[in-house]
């Protein structure tokens, strides 16, 4: 009997992964994406007090994100290929209009009022630059030439200025590093990368110069965050506490008396980790990290089994900038890096962001189900 | 770099991706790890500090101040009670721009700019973690106004509260005393941890005097606060105790009729059981509301009764210093007997002066023609001063002193009431400590008839009072009855405090003299004869009139030419029944004239109700 449960239920498993990969879903990718966002849920009741408000809003947003990853998954990576100039191009556009027109919110202009809905630009540079610099380095033999890296950088450039002067720091640096993780992964020399993070290195004090007020701020808080310990460190020591006091095992849920009681600050969005660690433990964690590893893992798998220079810069990219989203926010929340605004992917609640990640992994889906061995 | 014009070539291109991304999981690999390190740092290694921060941030300890006893008199009846009130409270060190809260809260409430600054005052000479007082009694209607509007006043709340009351007013304004607002003198010596969440400490009166039996011991709560400081739940209660119940022994009914009678006099009237050194009345005029004091009175009307030339607020009663006058007599009359320099029956002339021999400065008798011949008993119905002259001169003042001292002169009484004042009884020391001069004989004479240097307050003369009436038995005069811990509990009574008996060698001598005084009311020529109208018992007195205004030599003391204030003060000591006393009455009516005109006559009604006597004055 329980061989033929067990035998019929592989079937059945098999068929459904055959079936979902007919629609251009990656099941196994789909599965670890699908519990991040109900791990995230839960944690999201918890931390935004019980208000169900909140997860129906969080809802309607997940249901909007795997829309657009179903939708993008359908297209075959030849297509966003021939796109990707046009939708970089309006997506400059779309910058450049923001910092005219846009809207403030929290000192910074991100939102472009479409009239129904608001809308940050600067998430489509997210999947737009990678695309590009993929797209363009991939159409003459890798490594690429010095030129054609230049050109790329250009490309990264631009666009991480424009949002950097929203400003929105947080963002640019993941976009430019989407692009960087790119050009990197395109076989560049040890030797030119190794000179181009000396001159980062060296242009770190020009950065310092041109950098807001409030981002100064928070570099210097980082560096020591008790000097300030009711204004901009008052996050950070009380994300500490919050983790700190969490354990191996944690509180128990919706037991965090740091997420509770309202002393963790944002604990809804960018420093949800925290509520997490508090209540959960390191054990939960330590899940959950996994959990975002294997999700990375699968999307790096899926570029070193794609079939065009392309699509393997593409899929690699994607999955690296995934973890490199994670590592901010972690890092940022732990107390390991400056506060840069990064909501934790697929658990923070709110934003764009959401839709632009799950389309993202659209895109990786639809590499890996549009090789043209699969093809029926 | 050779490859520049190669074609595409698939596999090497791949294989060279595949091997950057290889690079890439190893080092974000290598990324978590340093994540995962810092995680176990923070929920492992440091995971006891950082649990304590937590708590230290969620659990506050809250005390619990305890309920004030309350006070009774001997009837029952309440003299100091505790009403629930709502009061606007602040707590300085959260909120965050003071000026503009008070600025909103003074639009708010319709307060005056000098409110606000008596407020600010306040919170600049508070501990900024110490609840200040906005507003109290707040109204209903004030309540609801402040509570739709409470998201704009961090660290301002309604608190409700027991606040002091004194429901019989300014009747017992100097005796009970009152509470008022901590203040930083007495934040010196509280103990801080016993006062947290009280904010009113006894500061006169009983209220001082009983302060650590009133107020109780403070409880505390440990509850859990969320970052508003609101409490969210409480962990941990340990109950304050509240102050014991105070019983006195007081009777308001005879309050108000010592009040009543003294009238539009200042002064005070002072009624005792001599057999308990109880204090049954002790009223000083003129008076105020104590009620004003809890509440923190106003800069305004505080300025009003500290000026006032009247001085409401200083107690007569304890603090009040008068010369005996001729209230002194029976006491040196006693130390004439005592010391064998007089007899019952010797006798002196008096012709309506006295002089010192080889001087001619005539010592004047208040009668200006003169008493006659005259013995003990004449001397102190007629109050004649030529024969105390006479006795004071052949005692000298250094006897006087020390006979006087048994009956408390010159001491504070001990009575359970703060800052009582201890009088002056001049001896020759006394004069060369502290005026460097010598005594002179004529100060001797005119310390006979409780002029001069003597002062006394009218509970050290109603306690020597209470000692003569006793026949030599020191009792201490005490306020406090009993006290009573709960409303389950018994009440403890105060012991009475008896010292040694008087070393008084012949009982006759007490009964000579205070035969003498029960002529002073009963006699024909007694000097408070009207008292005695209708008594069924006999009544020993003494009338005193006390000089406030030296008469030069030849000019005699009209009333009606002097200004009030330099009118003589009236004094009027007794105790009834004279020969097994159960009540002794002081009156002091200041500017009142005469003893037996203003005195007698507020004594007469305190014995009439004390002792229920019918009589149709």
């Amino acid at each position: 009997m329980t061989s033929l449960i067990s035998d019929s239920s592989a079937k059945h498993k098999i068929s459904f992964t055959r079936l979902l990969s007919h629609i251009h879903i990656d099941a196994l990718l789909l599965l670890l994406l699908l519990s991040l966002m109900s791990a995230g849920l839960m944690i999201l009741y918890s931390a935004g007090n019980q208000n169900p408000d909140l997860i129906v809003r969080q809802l309607i947003r997940m249901a909007m994100a795997l829309s657009a990853l179903i939708v993008i998954a359908q297209i075959h990576p030849d297509r966003m290929r021939d796109y990707s100039y046009w939708l970089y191009g309006a997506g400059l556009i779309l910058l450049i209009a923001v910092l005219l027109f846009g809207h403030e919110g929290k000192g910074a202009q991100r939102w472009l009022d479409l009239g129904f809905f608001r809308f940050q630009p600067s998430e489509l540079m997210k999947l737009a630059v990678p695309l590009l610099v993929a797209t363009y380095l991939a159409e003459r033999p890798l490594p690429p030439t010095f030129v054609r890296i230049f050109i790329g950088l250009v490309m990264i450039i631009v666009p991480s200025v424009l949002i950097a002067k929203q400003p929105d720091l947080g963002t640019a640096l993941l976009i430019a590093s989407s692009g960087l993780i790119v050009i990197f992964l395109s076989g560049i020399s040890w030797r030119l990368i190794i000179s181009f993070i000396s001159l980062c290195a060296a242009a770190l004090p020009v950065l310092w110069y041109v950098m807001h007020d409030y981002q100064r701020q928070r570099v210097l808080t980082f560096l020591n965050p008790e000097s300030d310990p009711l204004g901009t460190g008052y996050h950070i020591i009380q994300s500490k506490i919050a983790i700190g006091s969490g354990g191996i095992f944690g509180r128990g849920w919706m037991e965090g008396t740091q997420s509770q009681l309202a002393f963790l600050p944002e604990r809804s969005t960018d420093f949800i980790f925290a509520v997490i660690a508090e209540e959960l433990g390191l054990v939960g964690v330590g899940l959950l990290i996994l959990c975002y590893l294997l999700v990375a893992a699968r999307g790096v798998y899926i570029a070193s089994q794609a079939q065009t220079s392309f699509a393997r810069l593409l899929a690699g990219s994607i999955s690296l900038t995934f973890l490199v989203y994670v590592f901010v926010n972690i890092g940022m929340v732990t107390g390991l890096l400056p506060v840069v605004g990064v909501p934790l992917p697929l658990i923070s609640y709110g934003g764009t962001s959401m839709v632009t990640l799950l389309a993202g992994f659209g895109i990786l889906m639809s590499i890996h189900t549009h090789r043209r061995m699969m093809s029926p | 770099m050779s490859n520049r014009f190669a074609l595409k070539d698939h596999f090497r291109e791949g294989r060279l991706v595949n091997d950057r991304l290889i690079f890439s999981v190893i080092f974000t690999g290598l990324l978590f790890i340093i994540i995962m390190i810092r995680l176990v740092f923070l929920q492992v290694f440091e995971h006891e500090y950082f649990d304590s921060l937590s708590n230290r941030n969620r659990v506050d300890i809250e005390p619990l101040p305890p309920q004030r006893g309350l006070i009774y008199d001997r009837n029952g009846i309440v003299l100091a009670e505790n009403i629930p009130t709502f009061s606007l409270e602040l707590v300085p060190e959260n909120v965050p721009d003071i000026d503009l809260t008070l600025n909103e809260l003074a639009d708010m409430f319709a307060m005056s700019d000098e409110e606000i600054d008596d407020l600010k005052l306040r919170i600049k000479h508070q501990r900024r973690f110490r609840q200040v007082i906005v507003r109290e009694r707040l109204t209903q209607q004030e309540v609801a106004m402040f509570s739709v509007n409470r998201h704009r006043f961090t660290g301002v709340d309604v608190v409700g509260r027991l606040i002091r009351h004194y429901p019989q007013g300014a009747l017992f304004a100097h005796t009970v005393g009152y509470v008022g607002r901590i203040n930083e003198r007495e934040q010196q010596y509280i103990d801080e941890q016993d006062y947290k969440g009280t904010l009113q400490i006894g500061k006169t009166g009983i209220e001082k005097y009983y302060e650590e039996l009133l107020h109780g011991a403070v409880g505390y709560q440990r509850v859990e606060t969320n970052v508003q400081g609101r409490v969210v739940r409480e962990l941990f209660r340990s109950a304050p105790v509240s102050g014991s119940d105070l019983f006195l022994h007081l009777d308001t009914n005879l309050q108000r009729v010592a009040f009543d009678a003294l009238g539009e006099f200042n002064g005070s009237v002072i009624a005792l059981d001599p057999k308990t050194g109880a204090i049954l009345a002790m009223v000083s005029k003129p008076e105020f509301d104590p009620n004003l004091f809890v509440s923190g009175i106003s800069s305004k009307q505080y300025a009003a009764l500290r000026d006032s030339p009247d001085r409401p607020l200083f107690d007569r009663a304890l603090r009040g210093h008068y010369p005996p006058g001729s209230t002194l007599k029976p006491f040196i009359a006693l130390a004439g007997l005592e010391m064998g320099v007089i007899s019952e029956q010797s006798k002196s002339f008096c012709p309506g002066w006295y002089t010192l021999p080889g001087q001619d400065h005539r010592y004047r008798c208040w009668k200006s023609h003169g008493h006659g011949h005259v013995d003990l008993n004449d001397a102190i119905s007629q109050s004649c001063d030529v024969y105390f002259y006479d006795l004071a001169h052949t005692l000298g003042i250094d006897r006087i002193h020390s006979f006087l001292d048994l009956f408390n002169f010159g001491h504070r009484s001990g009575i359970d009431i703060p800052s009582e004042s201890a009088g002056l009884s001049p001896s020759k020391e006394w004069k060369q400590q502290n005026r460097r001069q010598v005594w002179y004989p004529g100060e001797t004479l005119i310390s006979g008839i409780g002029q001069g240097f003597n002062q006394t307050t009218p509970i050290q003369l109603a306690h020597a009072t209470a000692i003569l009436a006793m026949r030599g038995i020191n009792i201490t005069p005490r306020v406090a009855r009993a006290t009573r811990s709960s409303v389950e509990s018994e009440l403890e009574l105060i012991p009475a405090i008896i010292a040694e008996p008087l070393p008084i060698e012949r009982s006759r001598n007490w009964e000579a003299v205070i035969d003498s005084m029960v002529e002073v009311v009963h006699g024909k020529r007694g000097t408070a004869r009207p008292v005695a109208k209708d008594m069924p018992f006999k009544i020993a007195g003494k009338t005193g009139t006390a000089q406030v205004f030296g008469i030069k030599q030849d000019e005699k003391y009209d009333a009606d030419t002097l200004a009030k204030k330099l009118h003589d003060h009236a004094l009027f000591i007794a105790f009834a029944p004279a020969d097994d006393p159960e009540f002794v009455v002081v009156v002091v009516a200041e500017h009142g004239g005469g003893g037996s005109k203003t005195a007698a006559p507020i004594a007469r009604k305190m014995i009439k109700h004390y002792f229920g006597v019918v009589s149709d004055d």
